[in-house]
């Protein structure tokens, strides 16, 4: 961010804080689709600190295409009507650390591109937002071409990749994706100095 | 806080965003990257920002002073401004929301345990779209400084908490408001996380008589600036 470039400098962030709880949070923020929708996928996972302890007070928020890889622009992320694809979710981690988003795996926005899912983290203690994506696994090809993963040595891809599964706890057609560390871009996140104690082994499963 | 300073003087750079490890400010110590972010270039996803629009916000939300009934204890102030980016081009139609304590230093907010009053009449919780113009305004009282447990004797200077989207999602951004001339800035340790004098004095509203209504609330002025956006603009988009 060179100052010659820009005319105006930009305004500084600051943290979330502890008390945004009841202010940014909403009904349905986490569902960008209902859970019996045919291509739902429940993608989870949880934010840790520099010890590996799960943070209470973080907040998350995406922002994707749709299933097709389009860009929606429609209104209504705030009030949901159950039925529009915004593209956008809002969630808090709850007590453990923990979040889940219901949503469906993004298209590719442009053919042979690897989908990704844009996630922003905010938390009390972080003083400025951190951006990262969540990348999903089955286009290797496309994956292996992207000019951010191709930049990353393999630990760190595989930071930014999330695992899917299939399990006991979702309809047959849902996919849960698990993001174990969902702040790392790589490794731009929440201090990550203990990634290798979480390394195959994703929380909250 | 003095030392880190001292130091940031003494380096001849010039720093426009906050420190993200930045130990006097005891939380950070564990919750800030060790590594430097990998720089990338936006794709398609990245260069929108989600549409936020009438349906998802009424625009009552943006009076703080009305939203339950009876009227708020306080100061009445409004805080109005801009929303730019980097090219100074109007952030239109998009999504601002505030958060703030009550007159007393209060949130409402379970895990606030500051024993001041919480006003029955005050959420502190507000929202509004940007007009055509990148402008915004709210009415609201104006918020109390409140202690933390950072160290002893620690005080929050008085300060709204803004949520801000840009055109693009790269432009996304939380920050927070401060009143001019708090006595509380040097000893607060998020303000100084700034460590550039100019860039921290950016977070500092002005106060603007011309906004003040007679014999009914005074007025603060606030532009906020997101970062340049990588949008590909149209000739009718740069004429604004
Ligand atoms: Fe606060």
């Amino acid at each position: 961010m060179s100052e010659n470039t820009q005319r105006l400098v930009p305004t500084p962030g600051q943290t979330i804080g502890p008390f945004y709880g009841y202010a940014l949070p909403y009904e349905n923020g986490e569902n960008l689709v209902d859970r019996s929708h045919p291509g739902s996928v429940r993608l989870h996972g949880t934010v840790y600190d520099g010890h590996g302890v799960p943070v209470p007070d973080s907040m998350l928020e995406i922002w994707q295409a749709d299933e097709n890889g389009n860009v929606s622009q429609e209104t209504g992320s705030l009030i949901r009507d159950g039925y529009t694809f915004t593209g956008f979710g809002r969630v808090a981690v709850d007590n453990e650390g923990h979040y889940t988003f219901t949503t469906v795996n993004p298209g590719p926005t442009e053919a042979g591109k690897a989908p990704f899912i844009c996630l922003t983290v905010f938390a009390r203690g972080l003083l400025n937002r951190l951006f990262t994506r969540i990348y999903l696994p089955e286009d290797t090809e496309a994956l292996a071409n992207d000019p951010l993963l191709s930049g990353l040595s393999e630990d760190e891809r595989a930071t930014l990749v999330a695992p899917a599964k299939r399990t006991a706890r979702c309809a047959s057609t849902c996919t849960c994706r698990v993001t174990a560390r969902p702040c790392s871009w790589p490794t731009r996140g929440l201090n990550d100095q203990h990634r290798s104690s979480h390394t195959g082994k994703p929380p909250g499963g | 806080m003095a030392q880190i300073t001292k130091q940031y003087e003494e380096s001849g750079r010039t720093e426009t965003q906050p420190r993200l490890d930045y130990a006097p400010y005891r939380s950070s110590i564990l919750r800030h990257p060790t590594k430097d972010p990998r720089h990338t270039d936006p794709e398609t996803i990245e260069l929108y920002a989600p549409a936020f629009g009438e349906r998802d916000v009424h625009k009552l939300e943006s009076d703080l002073t009305i939203q339950d009934g009876g009227e708020p204890i306080g100061e009445r102030i409004r805080i109005t401004g801009r929303i730019l980016d980097g090219d100074g081009r109007p952030v239109r139609n998009q999504l601002v929301e505030i958060w703030q304590a009550n007159a007393a230093g209060r949130y409402i907010h379970k895990r606030d345990q500051h024993p001041a009053p919480i006003d029955p009449n005050f959420t502190g919780v507000g929202r509004c779209l940007t007009g055509d113009d990148g402008s915004y305004s709210f009415v609201t009282i104006k918020p109390g400084p409140y202690p933390w447990k950072n160290h002893q004797n620690a005080w929050r200077p008085a300060h709204v908490h803004f949520s801000l989207f840009g055109t693009d999602f790269t432009q996304r951004m939380i920050t927070q408001m401060y009143f001019p001339g708090d006595p509380l800035f040097a000893l607060d340790p998020i303000y100084q996380s700034i460590v550039d004098p100019k860039a921290r004095e950016r977070l500092v509203a002005d106060y603007d008589h011309n906004v003040s209504e007679h014999e009914w609330l005074l007025g603060y002025k606030w532009d906020i600036v997101l970062s340049g956006s990588n949008r590909t603009w149209t000739e009718d988009d740069s004429n604004v």
